[in-house]
C-alpha cells in the first residue's frame, strides 16, 4: 500500500498548469477587414493569437510538446476551437519564440524580443518603457518607447537559474504544483534568507539540506522564490529600469517571485487584464496585422 | 613526521595519512548531510588503512568545501594551494593542474616548487564540474560510472548547445527521442563539459605538462575530450586522483611548523 502511494506521487507532474483558450464574445471576426495570427512557440509553452483588425479575438495556451511544428498546429487549432472562424481567413501569419522558424503556417518569423516588447505595449498599454520578460528557459529585460519599439535589450538564456524552468524544478523537488508555489511562499512566520546557490543543481542540493535540517516546504519556497527574485533582478539592474514596469510570461503569474521582485524594484508593477503569457503571440499578430495594412500581405 | 590530510568535498570526503613523502593509508566517505560524520568516518577509516592510531599523527591539514568543519584539523589551507602542492608531489614536471571534483571546476598554474602562479574557479555553475555528468547520467538513465567507457565508444561529434545543466538534460531527453546512440549522446556531454574546464584553463594559459586531479580525473571519457580539446598528446593523472586535495592538506600540514 505504501508502495502503491509512492508510486502515485511520483507520476503527478508538479509543473504542470492549466492549457487555456479564450474568445472576445464582443467581435464578430465576420466584420473584420484584417485577420492575423501571431504563434509564439517557446521552450515550455506555446500561444496562438488571433487578432481582428488589431484587437485580440482569441487566443490559446499550451504546453511546447518535443516537436516545434507540432505544437504550433496544436496552439492555432486549440486558438480556433470554440470560433467558428475557419482558418484559411487568417490573411498573414507570424511565428515567433524559440521555436519560431519551426512554425509552418507561418509567413514569416520575428524576433519574440521584438513580439514582447509590441506584446506588452498592446496588453499593458503604450505607457510601458521597460519590459521584463520570464519565459520557460529565458529571462530578458527590454527598454522599449511608446510604440512598443525595442529600444534595447539584455537576455539570459544560457542558465537556467531565474527562469520557469528553475522554478519548475523546484516544483518537483518540493512536491508543490507550481500554481501554488507563490501563495505557499508567503505561508512562513518569518521571511527566510534567500538560497544562496545561483546554480539550480547547486540550489536544488541546497534546498534538500535545508528540508533535512527541520525547514519546512514553504519557507524552503520563500527562500528561492526570494533568490529568483534577486537573480531577475541583477538583469534588469543591467538595463536599467524606467517607468512603467511590466511583466509578461508564465513568471508573472508566481506572486512569490514577483512580490519579491517588486519589493527590490521598489516601483508599482502595472496591471493587465489579459493572460501575461501571450504577449509574444499578440505582438506577433499586430506585427502581421501592420504588414497587411502596409500592403505587404501574402493572401487577399 | 605523520600527518594527515582531510579534504570535505561536495560529495566524498577524502582522508589521507603521509609518513614524510610516503601515503601511508586512506579513506574516503559520502559527505551527505552531516559534514562532522562525515569527516570523522573517512579520518578513522585512513587510520585503519595505514594501521595506526589517532594519537601517531602529528598534524592534520583540512581543506575542501567543508573545511570549516574539520575540526580536528592544526591548519586550514585552501583547496587551491592544496591542489599545487598534490601534483608537484605526483608529478614535479606539473606547470599546469585541473582539478575537476562533483561541484567545481579549478585550473591552477604552478612553478616547479608546487608554488601558485595564478589560478582560475567556477564554483557557481554545475556545466562545469562533476555534477553537470551526474545529471546527464540521470537523464540517459544509466550508471554515472559507465559514462566515460560509453562515451570512449563513440567518434561522433554532436555538438551540445544548452551550457547549463537543467537545459543540457531537456536537450539529452530530445537526442533520445531523435534515436541518437547512448555512446553518441555520452560523447556529446563529455565534450561540452569539457569545453567549459578548457576555456577556463585557457585563462590562466596551457603550460606543461598538464596534471588532472579531483574525482572526474578518473573517468577517461571526460581526459581523452580533455586531451583533444587542449591539443595536447598527455594528461598527467594520479592512481587515485580524487585524493589530490587531500595529499596537498597533509603536505602543507608537514611544512607548517
Amino acid at each position: 500500500m505504501a508502495e502503491q502511494v509512492q508510486e502515485s506521487e511520483k507520476k503527478q507532474e508538479f509543473w504542470r498548469w492549466t492549457e487555456s483558450n479564450w474568445k472576445n464574445p464582443d467581435i464578430n471576426w465576420q466584420d473584420a477587414k484584417i485577420i492575423t495570427a501571431g504563434i509564439d512557440v517557446g521552450s515550455v509553452s506555446s500561444q496562438a493569437v488571433i487578432i481582428t483588425d488589431g484587437e485580440i479575438y482569441a487566443y490559446s495556451n499550451m504546453r511546447t510538446g518535443s516537436d516545434s511544428p507540432e505544437s504550433a498546429r496544436n496552439a492555432l487549432n486549440y486558438a480556433l476551437e470554440g470560433t467558428d472562424m475557419p482558418e484559411d481567413k487568417i490573411q498573414y501569419c507570424i511565428g515567433t519564440g524559440y521555436g519560431r522558424v519551426n512554425v509552418p503556417m507561418a509567413d514569416r518569423s520575428i524576433t519574440e524580443i521584438a513580439c514582447h516588447a509590441r506584446g506588452a505595449n498592446f496588453i499593458y498599454g503604450n505607457a510601458v518603457r521597460t519590459v521584463l520578460d520570464v519565459g520557460g528557459q529565458d529571462c530578458k529585460a527590454i527598454r522599449c518607447d511608446e510604440k512598443g519599439k525595442v529600444i534595447n535589450f539584455l537576455m539570459n538564456d544560457k542558465c537556467a537559474a531565474g527562469t520557469g524552468r528553475g522554478m519548475e524544478v523546484f516544483a518537483d523537488l518540493l512536491s508543490v504544483p507550481i500554481v501554488d508555489v507563490g501563495e505557499r511562499s508567503f505561508q512562513v512566520d518569518k521571511e527566510p534568507d534567500p538560497v544562496s546557490s545561483t546554480c539550480v543543481v547547486y540550489a536544488k542540493t541546497e534546498a534538500t539540506g535545508l528540508l533535512r535540517k527541520g525547514w519546512e516546504v514553504n519557507e524552503v519556497l520563500a527562500a528561492y522564490c526570494a533568490a529568483m527574485a534577486e537573480r531577475i533582478y541583477s538583469l534588469i539592474e543591467r538595463i536599467g529600469i524606467e517607468k512603467e514596469f511590466a511583466i509578461t510570461g508564465g513568471m508573472a503569474k508566481n506572486k512569490g517571485v514577483i512580490d519579491r521582485l517588486m519589493k527590490i524594484v521598489k516601483l508599482d508593477q502595472m496591471k493587465t487584464k489579459w493572460d501575461t503569457q501571450i504577449a509574444g503571440g499578440v505582438g506577433a499578430g499586430l506585427f502581421g496585422w501592420t504588414l497587411v495594412q502596409k500592403g505587404k500581405g501574402r493572401r487577399q | 613526521m605523520i600527518t594527515a590530510g582531510i579534504d570535505c568535498g561536495a560529495k566524498n570526503t577524502k582522508t589521507i595519512i603521509m609518513k614524510d613523502k610516503e601515503i601511508l593509508g586512506k579513506g574516503v566517505t559520502l559527505t551527505g548531510f552531516d559534514q562532522v560524520a562525515a569527516i570523522k568516518r573517512s579520518f578513522e577509516a585512513a587510520l585503519k588503512d595505514a594501521g595506526i592510531s589517532e594519537s601517531d599523527v602529528e598534524k592534520i591539514g583540512g581543506t575542501g568545501a567543508g573545511m570549516e568543519d574539520i575540526t580536528q584539523a592544526n591548519f586550514k589551507v585552501n583547496e587551491v594551494k592544496a591542489m599545487a602542492k598534490a601534483a608537484n608531489y605526483y608529478f614535479p614536471s606539473a606547470r599546469t593542474v585541473t582539478d575537476v571534483g562533483a561541484e567545481m571546476g579549478r585550473a591552477v598554474k604552478i612553478d616547479e616548487k608546487g608554488a601558485v602562479l595564478d589560478f582560475a574557479i567556477n564554483e557557481k555553475c554545475a556545466a562545469g564540474a562533476g555534477a553537470f555528468i551526474e545529471a546527464m547520467a540521470r537523464a540517459l538513465e544509466v550508471q554515472l560510472e559507465e559514462m566515460g567507457p560509453m562515451a570512449m565508444k563513440s567518434d561522433k561529434e554532436i555538438p551540445m548547445n544548452a551550457q547549463c545543466a537543467i537545459f543540457a538534460e531537456s536537450e539529452v531527453v530530445g537526442l533520445i527521442h531523435a534515436k541518437t546512440g547512448k555512446q553518441d549522446i555520452s560523447k556529446a556531454i563529455h565534450d561540452a563539459m569539457a569545453s567549459r574546464i578548457v576555456s577556463m584553463i585557457r585563462r590562466i594559459g596551457v603550460n606543461k605538462d598538464i596534471v588532472m586531479l579531483g574525482g572526474v580525473g578518473q573517468n577517461l571519457g571526460f581526459v581523452n575530450s580533455l586531451k583533444k580539446q587542449l591539443e595536447v598528446d598527455n594528461i598527467l593523472i594520479p592512481e587515485d586522483p580524487a585524493y589530490g586535495a587531500a595529499v596537498g592538506a597533509a603536505m602543507v600540514a608537514a611544512e607548517e611548523v
